[in-house]
């Protein structure tokens, strides 16, 4: 038998505590990528003159460039230039940033399915800049891209295994440390990998349901 | 800067290693993608259940795990890949369960009157794949096929967690010669957007020339031979 059962019992406690931290910062990170995101894709489709052109690349760039050198660059660098923040808490802004990048596609997206007669509809009504986004604009942008949204949230949960690589303690790094310590890799690896399932196959479901429940709303 | 250049062969030879992984990779892919979206689109239970567990697995766990799994764990099972291969065959398997579901989308997207008119004509299930509904749904694939590969190209980045000596795993070590973080990191991200970036520019490119709706054809989509009559 190359399966070891209790060898496999005993390190599924300290994989799930890896689990937590993987959880923790796919949640941090998503409050980031969800609010910067949407910051971005407002001042794209606003046309801000500088601005708005400088996100355009930034959105480019990022989506042009692997997750793992991004946070190798920010992991190395950030020290150089005097910025010391803990490997968790770089990884975690690291992700955020990286997803923002989509978020605010998917945002920018929604902003160009509102109908053209709800723009007008609220400058004839003469609202502030402001109002036409927050109470007009945004509601109805957002509520059909949630399901994208949430997608996104699916991936960011896997991608973030790739924080491994620059010491952040998540669910893989436990895996491989319990792998190099005991050189035994089958088991943690392959419980590592049924709990990432475990997470992600019941939140795509979800996001699945929402998906038709927005789709066809009652 | 100045300093990182008389490494600049040595990341130029990372790039090479990573557009081969990128190359094979994306031949992976498409075989994987066609082969196991087909699978799942068959009624038969025995293909189409496998198929769906497949997508699941690959689809539902991170791209790194699976790496590592190819390179760690099999050789549990006796089965020692070199890191070359286990890194394409991860990227491949991994990208290939994603493609699939674009293969299922593109087919399940064309309109029923198509498929029930390609059976009126008594064409076989083979003849019917190949001239009617491959045809149609290619060109439909490929926007989100160049999406999938530029992923892939992504994704290669962390074969260098393997030993694999592609772009990034030279930048770490003329990081970790020089010192020179910034510069080196900086010249790596530059390059790889480039590939990307020209990556996306070949698919829309092919893309136009897919377009179904431009180029007469030089022949009829179509050519059925002795389907009607006895």
């Amino acid at each position: 038998m190359i399966w070891d059962w209790s060898f496999a019992a005993s390190i599924v406690p300290s994989l799930l505590g890896g689990l937590w931290v993987t959880v923790e910062v796919t949640l941090i990170g998503t409050v980031i990528a969800l609010l910067l995101g949407l910051v971005v894709a407002v001042v794209r489709y606003s046309r801000i003159p500088v601005l708005g052109k400088l996100f355009g690349f930034f959105v480019l760039f990022v989506r042009g460039t692997p997750l793992l050198v991004q946070a190798y660059f920010a992991f190395y660098v950030l020290p150089n230039v005097g910025v010391q923040f803990s490997p968790l808490v770089t990884g975690i802004i690291v992700l955020g940033i990286n997803y923002s990048a989509y978020t605010a596609e998917v945002y920018r997206a929604g902003i160009q399915s509102v109908p053209a007669g709800q723009w007008e509809a609220s400058t004839a009504l003469s609202l502030s800049a402001w109002q036409r986004w927050r109470f007009v604009v945004l509601p109805q942008a957002v509520r059909d891209v949630i399901p994208a949204l949430g997608n996104y949230v699916v991936q960011m949960f896997k991608d973030s295994a790739i924080l491994s690589a620059i010491t952040v303690f998540e669910l893989l790094s436990h895996a491989t440390s319990i792998g190099s310590s005991s050189y035994r890799y089958l088991e943690p690896l392959t419980i590592a990998g049924l709990l990432f399932l475990a997470v992600s196959l019941p939140a795509a479901k979800l996001i699945k349901r929402l998906e038709l429940r927005l789709a066809h709303p009652r | 800067m100045s300093q990182i250049l008389p490494f600049l062969p040595l990341l130029l030879n990372g790039l090479l290693i990573t557009l081969a992984l990128t190359a094979v990779g994306i031949v992976i892919t498409v075989v994987v993608a066609f082969a196991v979206g087909l699978c799942r689109m068959s009624r038969r239970r025995w293909l189409s259940w496998p198929a769906g567990v497949f997508i699941e697995i690959f689809r539902g766990t991170s791209m790194l795990v699976q790496l590592f799994w190819l390179f760690f764990a099999l050789p549990f099972f006796g089965v020692q890949l070199v890191p070359f291969a286990a890194a394409v065959l991860a990227l491949g398997l991994n990208e290939g369960a994603y493609g699939a579901e674009i293969v299922r989308g593109a087919i399940t997207a064309l309109p029923r009157g198509q498929r029930e008119g390609a059976i009126a004509l008594s064409l076989t299930p083979y003849q019917r794949l190949r001239f009617v509904i491959l045809p149609q749904a290619i060109p439909a694939m490929i926007p989100p096929f160049g999406n999938v590969f530029v992923d892939l190209l992504k994704n290669t980045s962390l074969v260098s967690l393997v030993t694999v000596a592609d772009l990034t795993f030279r930048a770490q070590m003329v990081r970790a010669t020089t010192g020179a973080t910034a510069a080196v990191f900086g010249t790596i991200l530059v390059l790889y957007f480039v590939v990307a970036y020209l990556l996306s520019i070949a698919t829309a490119w092919f893309e136009r020339r897919m377009d179904p709706a431009r180029p007469a054809p030089r022949q009829p989509v179509i050519r059925p031979r002795r389907v009607v009559g006895p």
